[in-house]
Parts: C-alpha cells; structure tokens; sequence
C-alpha cells in the first residue's frame, strides 16, 4: 500500500457514504489533506481529535474523517470548541471554518477566543467568497473583485485574518495556502501542537463561485495565482509587497484552560 | 427512614436565582456558560463562585449568549451536565442553537427569568410573555420541554427535574420563572444527595464499532457516548441517519422527525406535571404558572372562604401543554379563568382545547406589575 492508501485507509470514515461535496479542483480538499498527514505525523490518538466545523463547504470536511466530528452552525464553530476544551482540556481540539465562518458571522467568537487564549487550533480557509450559498461577498473578498452580491465590484475593505488574530491576542498566528502543501504541514503541526489558541489561515481556490466571476478561466490558473502572489514572510519584511505567508505570532501565553486548572487548585481546601 | 428524617437539612433564606443555582448543582451541573443580563444574573454569578470549587466544576463568561449556547452544547457533547441562563433579549439570541441542540439531542438546560418586553422591555419588571416563543422560538418543526415555577423551593425542584428531564429524554428544557420568583426571598430546604432523584443520560452498552449513536436504544431516546471515550461519532445539524450522518432520503428523515417527537410524546405522564388545589369539587376554575399562580391560590382560598367552590391548576410543565387536565377541567367546570402578565399566551392552549365546553375568560396584565390576588378574586366573583 501506498503512503497515502494507508492514510487514506486510517483516517477515512468507512462508513461513510462517499463521494464528497467538493468541486473539482477546491482547496477545501488540500487542507483536509494536510489536517490528516498532520496528525497522522503528530502521533495524535484519533480519539482525542475533535474536529470542530461550521457550515460552509469547509465545514463539510469534518464528516469524512474518523474522529470525534462535530458539525455545529454557521459561525459558531469556535464556541463549541470553548466548551468543548474547557470540559475535557485533554482533547485536541480543531476548528474548522470558512472566511465567512470565522471573519463575518463568527468575528467576535474569534476575537473573544484569541483574547480568551484557549487552547484550540483555530483553521481558517480562506477561499475569499462564500462557497456553499453559491458566490456571494464576504469579508475576506478583495475590494473591486466580483461575487454574486457585488455585481459591479466589492466596495468594502476585507479584513486580514492574519492582523484581526494578531491583534486580538492570539499565541500562535500563521498563514499558508493550498498550493504550499509542505509548507501547509509544517505549519499545520506547529498550530496544533501550540498550547493556547492558534490560528492557521488556508488560503484556498474556489473555482466554481470565485474563480469564475473574476476571469479564471482554468483552475490550474488559481493554484499558479496563489504561487506567483505569495511570498515568505521573511521576504516580506524586506519589502516585498506580496501576501506574506509563514509564522506572524508565536507566544507563549498560558491557555485559558490551563489558568482555569490552576485556579481550581488553588481554591482545594488545604489540609 | 426514621433515621433519615432525624437528619437536618441545611435552610437558607434564598432568592429564586439563588434556588435555580442550588438545584442545579444538586443535579449534578458541571458546566455553566453565559452572558449578564437582569434579571438573571445572580445565577451566573452563584455559579462563578461555586463551580471553580467543586471538582471539574467550569464556569465560563462568554461574549455573548449564543456563545454560551455554543460552549454549553459543547460541554454536553463531552458528557457534562451543563447549563446557561438568561432573560428576554438573551432568550431571543439562544434561539438558533435551542434548535441545534433539539436536533443533536444534547441534554441542555436553559433558564430565562422573563421580563417586560419586548427588545430591552422592562428589565427590572416580571412579566410572561416569552411562553409562546419558549415553545416555538427556533426555526423548524420541534418539540420541547419548557417548564415553570411559581416560589423560590419550586425553583430549586423544578431545576432539579429540568435536568433529570433533559438527561432522561436527552433534550434541551427550559426552565421559564419571572422576576418576581428570581427575586423573592423564602426559606428553602437543601435535601440531603439521597434523598434526590438525579438521571444521567444513557451510555452506549455496546463497543464503538456497533454503535450507532442515533438508533433508538429505550423510550425512542439514543444512547450518548461522550466525546473523547472512543466512540469517535459524527454530531450535526444536519438532518441525520442512525449514524449520525447526513441524509435527505425521505425515509430516514421521517424516521428521525418522528422518533425526535415520539421520545417526548410518548412519555407525556412523565413530562407534564401540575398541581391540582380545591379542584374535587370545582365549579370555577383558574389556570395559572409562575408568580400569578401564587396570587391565585390567594384568591381561591379567600372565594372558598365566602362560600364559592373555586379550585387552581397549576401548570408546572407549560409544554408540552396538559391537555388532559385542562380538558377535564373545562368539563367539570363552567368557568375557567387564565391570569397572566401577558396578553393571553397560555389561554389560547387552554381555549384549544376547550372546544366550547366551558366559557373561558382571561385577565391580562402587561404593565410590568404583577396578578394580585384581589384582582383574580375581583375577576372570579
Ligand atoms: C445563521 C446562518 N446564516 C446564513 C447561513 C447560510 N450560509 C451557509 S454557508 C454560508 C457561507 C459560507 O461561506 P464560508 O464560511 O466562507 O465557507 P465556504 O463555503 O466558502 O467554505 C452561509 C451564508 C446559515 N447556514 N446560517
Ligand atoms: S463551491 Fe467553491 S468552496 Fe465550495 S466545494 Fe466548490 S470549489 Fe470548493
Ligand atoms: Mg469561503
């Protein structure tokens, strides 16, 4: 068996009727790709994994892989994950969302776990429009590019996941995109194992409702975009003015669980 | 039991708020998530002090309260018994995961002190009027416990039952009081641990690999398996098959629909409580819940001291709605009077059921103050 016939075989649900709702050539696939391989690498027991999502395409992903699968509402994806952490801090907990997920609907449950510093991974996949309800505007569409519910161009300046999750208090904040699979594992791993709350950004094609309102004409068109428009964040420091990817964040904060333990320690009755 | 009845219970001269929180750990809440809001919010803050000292107690102030809804359904995912209160413009924002949390059928108890509305209302003033959207507040065909209490000792029982309930039937209730009971100070008893009955949802018998953690399993309720223990199931919103998955097909829609009303209406007995006072040989009727209830009794006893056969029904369960005792009443009795601090949400089911048998009459205040029991006698005579 081949290395990914075994991953495939390992972490797939069995009992699942397949096929997937993906679209040929979406990202969403790559970064669950990566989500496998990483805690496949990590060594992580499926039992403790609990994939958290939100509706979206993205948040589709939770249903095909064998761990704990939690498929909550739009935008609340990361408020269960709180309660979930906080009841059994044990779990690994893993949030999946989409840009409208996270950075609209679910904005402030962002801001509030970043600043709460609770200890989920928090993966935001950025396809910069909302996918599942077929093409619209979200916050992390680009000013002038087109969607379903900007006909004539977006007006509005997008958010930067990267900038909102820094700024709120985030420890861990990184970026990568679903062509940069390896660099994707890498970083992956690295939010995972992260006490307190990490945020990984994917940024990641939709060709069926962005590629084709903004002149994609091939998906391959959308991967190459996503290579020759980005650069390392070290690079981008020196100036370069392409969207940076790597690590922007790497404290080392205590989890808002971890405080929590220690402050039931120290209300035990002493002996 | 002689030996038990020697005992002594510890008393406390208690606010309704406070009554809620002590039931509430007596039933073996673990978890609390929530928002302020008056007037509920004593509980939350009984409960920061409380939980972080019992053992896994968490307690969590979240950003707002379908936050809490979130991380509460969350925590119940894991296996807690887990709880959040509110009021009014709170209860609204709860909607959308009340539904969530019917569909994934996760034990839940939700508590809202009503207030003046509606928007910001009447914040410090009682009032009934969120029983109609208690029933149907979340989108799509549901069913749902919702229950009441009308002193400060029915609080803290009334607690008590929500979760066992919630446990038992493995759905979310709600718990609905009114300034005027969270407020009101009385003696209450803590009963002894032994002397309570508390439920805890049924754990799968069977290894993970023949769960299925939406098959019926008893009274058409599934087992739960708790997050992390190695059942690794699938929870979602979406309509699902007896695996938890995603499904359209009709038949297993219809399947799940109906054994998500079933598991409730089947066990209707169990889940409708009233109290019956003075009703053997009622000829006038009131039907009443929460603090009017108490007025009522007032009322009854002054009327039956002048000589007039009135009797109270007391609604302890709210919905699902006691059709049979209501019905028995409207044939016994000519008249039946429902008082409420809102424009007539209990007196429709009530008239629903009627069917033109006895002349049912309302008595309707939404001012913010409460029923007194001289304006029920006044309406009764
Ligand atoms: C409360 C609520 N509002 C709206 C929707 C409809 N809705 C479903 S998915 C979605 C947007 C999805 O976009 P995104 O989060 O970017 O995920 P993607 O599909 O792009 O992966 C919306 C608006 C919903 N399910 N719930
Ligand atoms: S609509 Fe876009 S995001 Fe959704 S599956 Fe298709 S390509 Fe992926
Ligand atoms: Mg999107």
């Amino acid at each position: 068996m081949s290395d990914v016939t075994k991953l495939i075989h390992e972490y797939l649900r069995h009992n699942k009727k397949f096929p997937h709702v993906f679209c040929a050539g979406c990202g969403h696939g790559i970064v669950l790709g990566s989500l496998v391989r990483s805690v496949h690498a990590l060594q992580l027991p499926k039992d403790n994994v609990v994939i958290v999502a939100g509706i979206g395409c993205s948040g589709r992903m939770a249903v095909y892989v064998d761990f704990n699968t939690v498929h909550t509402a739009h935008g609340r994806a990361l408020t269960f994950a709180t309660g979930i952490k906080m009841a059994n801090p044990e779990l690994n907990v893993i949030c999946v969302m989409g840009d409208g997920d996270a950075l609209s609907i679910g904005g402030n449950h962002l801001i509030h776990a970043a600043r709460r510093n609770i200890g989920v991974t928090a993966l935001v996949l950025n396809n910069q429009i909302y996918g599942m309800t077929g093409g619209q505007c979200s916050p992390a569409t680009p000013q002038g590019d087109m969607s379903m519910t900007s006909p004539y161009g977006s007006l509005e300046q997008p958010f930067d996941t990267v900038d909102l999750a820094k700024a709120a208090g985030a420890n861990y904040v990184a970026r990568s995109t679903s062509f940069h699979a390896n660099q994707l594992d890498k970083l992956m791993q690295e939010a995972i194992l992260h006490p307190g709350f990490s945020v990984l950004e994917a940024l990641t094609p939709c060709p069926t409702q962005y590629g084709r309102k903004n002149k994609f004409r091939h998906v391959v068109d959308m991967y190459n975009w996503l290579k020759k428009n980005t650069v390392k964040v070290e690079k981008w420091k020196e100036g370069d003015s392409r969207i940076p990817t790597g690590v922007f964040q790497n404290l080392d904060r205590p989890g808002l669980e971890e405080r929590y333990a220690e402050l039931r320690q120290s209300l035990q009755p002493q002996e | 039991m002689a030996h038990r009845r020697r005992r002594k219970r510890k008393e406390l001269f208690a606010q309704g708020n406070e009554a809620v929180a002590q039931g509430a750990l007596l039933a073996g809440c673990s978890f609390y998530a929530g928002y302020p809001i008056t007037p509920s919010t004593e509980i939350m803050e009984i409960m920061a002090q409380r939980l972080p000292r019992i053992e896994d107690g968490v307690f969590l102030q979240m950003e707002d309260e379908i936050a809490s809804m979130g991380a509460a359904i969350g925590a119940s995912l894991t296996g807690r018994k887990a709880m959040t209160a509110t009021s009014g413009p709170g209860f609204s924002l709860k909607q959308e995961l009340i539904g969530y949390a019917c569909m994934v059928e996760a034990p839940l108890v939700i508590v809202n002190v009503m207030r003046g509305g509606p928007s910001t209302g009447l914040p410090t003033s009682p009032a009934q009027g969120d029983v109609q959207m208690a029933r149907w507040g979340t989108h799509g065909d549901h069913p749902i416990i919702v229950l009441s209490a009308s002193t400060v000792p029915e609080c803290l029982e009334m607690t008590v039952v929500a979760f066992n309930m919630a446990e038992k039937y493995r759905t979310p209730v709600i718990l609905l009081i009114d300034e005027v009971t969270a407020h009101t100070r009385e003696k209450i008893t803590i009963p002894h641990e032994d002397e309570l009955e508390v439920l805890s949802r049924m754990q799968p018998a069977v290894p993970p690999e023949w769960f299925k953690p939406y098959a019926e399993a008893a009274r058409g309720v599934p087992a739960m398996a708790p997050i992390g223990q190695g059942y690794r199931c699938h929870v979602t919103g979406l309509t699902h098959d007896q695996m938890g998955y995603p499904t359209s097909r009709p038949d297993e829609v219809n399947e799940f629909m109906t054994r998500l009303f079933r598991k409730i209406d089947n066990y209707y007995h169990d889940v409708v409580l009233v109290d019956e006072y003075c009703l053997e040989d009622a000829q006038y009727a009131v039907v009443a819940y929460g603090c009017v209830a108490r007025s009522a009794r007032h009322a009854v006893d002054q009327a039956r001291e002048r000589g007039h056969k009135v009797g109270l029904l007391t609604l302890r369960t709210l919905f699902p709605f006691a059709r049979p005792a209501v019905e028995r009443l409207c044939m016994q009795c000519e008249h039946v009077l429902v008082p409420e601090m809102n424009m007539g949400q209990i007196s429709r089911e009530v008239k629903r059921v009627n069917n033109g048998r006895s002349r049912i009459r309302t008595l309707n205040r939404v001012d913010g103050q409460i029923i007194t029991p001289s304006e029920i006698l006044k309406a009764i005579l």
